[in-house]
């Protein structure tokens, strides 16, 4: 099944490709969010913001794992290093306005340096190098208390702009939301470009790839490097949103929350990371609210317990995700007389194995 | 000198608890080409179910051992027929993410037992407490029944390999599961049993494990090390999971003794991109080529 009906070959290189209609809906939801600080409270905005670095973070790793097919276990090094680059440098110092493109940039050629042990690495060697660097970096950042304050954590200065002090709420969301659509747009133009296309051509068998003339080494290190620029960042963001940044916020658990994300969002889309965002922030929300209403309390099994169901669930029925079943349902209105059943089937892919 | 040959001693020991968990997550994967990401929570619930019946309802130790040990293997054969079954055919990466979510899912199933989640504990055995010396060298019993255990269940699977029928089908598997499929061998019981056999074996290193360690609901992350030590090894050989394990455990051992504060906590990452970097198929791997 193909979700997008194309009428024409300039469609396929079109931003958004289903054209104006789609132009409205974003239209609609860029005008929510504008608005959405005028209705919600200060818990919601600030919930709001989270979404947004998320979804910031997680563009970064869409490009890696969604658009690369590189997987990594360890972005949460990459938003330690962003977090805490930025951190430091405005200790030093430097305005925001200039710590963050270098924190982002910094992060950026540190993944570039770190995606190249991964050239040669595929698959679950790839994920386990990445695994480990996150550790390492988790124990730098707790050991190294001369830039990174070690375990007691790091407080983060306020920001200043022509001698006002951004509050942490509601200018620091537009400060996330602007950035946020920034990146998007950023990132889908990246991926409409010849470099985005390279990156699907070696997701989709670098070997293929290697023989039409991509050069599958430079596009990996592409790949890393922008999504440790994206990821780093969500990172000094995340510093400020948060206030406090300590290492043991940046361990295993956060890359996997980033992937549960993605995956859940819908591999392979942008739109997906948002909703995966959304959901992310939502769903501690939720099960607080559940706790709530059980009669026995903090119940701390919990929430892995919905994380771990949530994951095998979604791989084993719904793999594209929430975008997934977006784009079935609108698939559907769309394309209303014409629907047959099983249109949406799933096709089984039988995955070659990897050895002969 | 000795107290460097006490220091290699003891990293052996956990080592050989490293290389017991290896030895499961690639059996898994030689017949499965499945990536266990849950390997470290089921020898939690293998700990914990032994700690149960030890401890709680103080069963006879070899009893108890031998009712943990099967209760985790099938444990493990069910989650392979229940939720891996269905993704066959699915890329590997999913197929690893949904080991990722069953982890997570015997971890809170851990939790929701109160007597597992509130405290570490540890098992003892009446080994505890004496020591076996080897001249000047000093090894508490328990840490030389691991290494003991490890070599027997070693050896027991070299035999199982080498000289039964399902061992060899589990072999065939492994080279092809095509090939093997043709000749008649049945994947699927073969598959189930790998998944049974790994269960059973993180079981006893989770066993092995409760007398010189503590247990708690989140040792599975110690089972993420067990990983580092396959790709050392080369992944899908079996000997070296064993050695890869055992290479673990020792320089994480002497990292904690001789290196400053906190590398014994990354030893293990380090060197596995260190091994990555130089040799990515492994010590004892073969190389892999891929056909488009």
């Amino acid at each position: 099944m193909r979700y997008v009906l194309r009428t024409s070959y300039r469609q396929d290189t079109r931003l958004f490709k289903e054209g104006l209609p789609q132009y409205g809906w974003y239209l609609v939801w860029l005008a929510l969010a504008l608005v959405a600080p005028l209705f919600l409270g200060v818990h919601l905005v600030s919930q709001l913001t989270f979404i947004l670095i998320f979804a910031i973070a997680g563009i970064g790793y869409q490009i890696l794992l969604g658009y690369t097919g590189l997987l990594s276990l360890g972005q949460a090094a990459f938003l330690a290093i962003g977090a805490y680059a930025c951190v430091f440098l405005e200790k030093q110092g430097l305005h925001f306005a200039l710590a963050l493109p270098a924190a982002a940039l910094l992060t950026g050629v540190v993944g570039a340096v770190l995606g190249l042990p991964a050239l040669r690495l595929k698959g679950l060697y790839l994920a386990m190098a990445t695994m480990a660097i996150g550790f390492i970096v988790e124990e730098v950042a707790a050991r190294w208390t001369f830039v990174t304050g070690g375990n007691s954590g790091a407080s983060v200065p306020r920001i200043e702009a022509f001698g006002y002090v951004l509050s942490r709420d509601v200018p620091f969301y537009f400060l996330c939301l602007a950035l946020c659509i920034a990146s998007l747009w950023f990132a889908a133009n990246i991926l409409r470009s010849p470099t985005g296309r390279a990156m699907a051509a070696v997701r989709d068998s670098d070997i293929a790839a290697q023989s039409i003339g991509v050069e599958v080494a430079q596009v990996k290190t592409k790949a890393f490097a922008l999504s440790a620029f994206f990821t780093g960042i969500a990172g000094a963001l995340m510093a400020h949103k948060l206030s406090f940044i300590s290492p043991e916020q940046f361990t295993l658990h956060l890359s996997i929350e980033l992937l549960l994300m993605i995956l859940i969002g819908g591999i392979g889309s942008l739109r997906g990371v948002v909703f995966g965002a959304a959901f992310l922030v939502a769903m501690p929300e939720l099960i607080a609210e559940i706790e709530r209403m059980l009669p026995g309390g903090s119940q701390p099994a919990l929430r892995p317990m919905a994380f771990g169901l949530l994951l095998v669930l979604v791989m084993l029925f719904e793999p594209r995700g929430i975008n997934g079943l977006v784009e079935k349902i609108t698939g559907y209105f769309r394309l209303m007389p014409l629907y047959r059943k099983g249109m949406f089937a799933r096709q089984r892919g039988f995955a070659k194995s990897e050895r002969w | 000198m000795v107290q460097f040959l006490q220091q290699v001693i003891s990293g052996v020991s956990i080592g050989c608890v490293y290389a017991l968990i290896a030895l499961g997550f690639v059996l898994i994967y030689k017949a499965t080409e499945t990536v266990n990401f849950a390997i470290g929570e089921l020898m939690m619930i293998g700990a914990f179910l032994g700690f149960t019946f030890i401890v709680i309802w103080s069963l006879p130790l070899w009893l108890a051992a031998i009712i943990a040990i099967s209760a985790t293997a099938l444990l493990a054969a069910m989650l392979e027929r229940v939720f891996l079954r269905p993704m066959v055919g699915e890329p590997a990466f999913a197929i690893l993410v949904v080991t990722i979510g069953l982890g997570f899912c015997l971890r809170a199933a851990a939790l929701m037992v109160p007597e597992w989640s509130s405290e570490t504990v540890r098992i003892f055995t009446p080994l505890s407490g004496s020591v076996v010396r080897l001249g000047p060298i000093v090894i508490s019993a328990d840490h030389a029944a691991v290494i003991v255990a490890t070599a027997l269940i070693v050896t027991g699977f070299f035999v199982f390999f080498k000289r039964t029928r399902m061992g060899l089908a589990m072999q065939a598997v492994s080279q092809s599961q095509l090939a093997a499929t043709y000749m008649g061998v049945r994947t699927r019981s073969v598959s189930t049993l790998a998944w049974l056999l790994a269960g059973a074996i993180t079981a006893v290193a989770g066993l092995l494990l409760a007398p010189i360690a503590f247990i708690h609901v989140n040792m599975g992350v110690l089972g993420l090390k067990a990983i580092p030590a396959a790709i050392i090894g080369g992944f899908s050989s079996l000997p070296g999971a064993i050695v890869g394990g055992i290479l673990l455990g020792v320089c994480e051992s002497l990292a904690g003794f001789y290196l400053p504060a906190g590398f014994s906590e990354v030893a293990a990452y380090i060197l596995v991109l260190v091994v990555l970097t130089i040799r990515p198929e492994g010590l004892f791997g073969e190389t892999i080529h891929k056909r488009v």
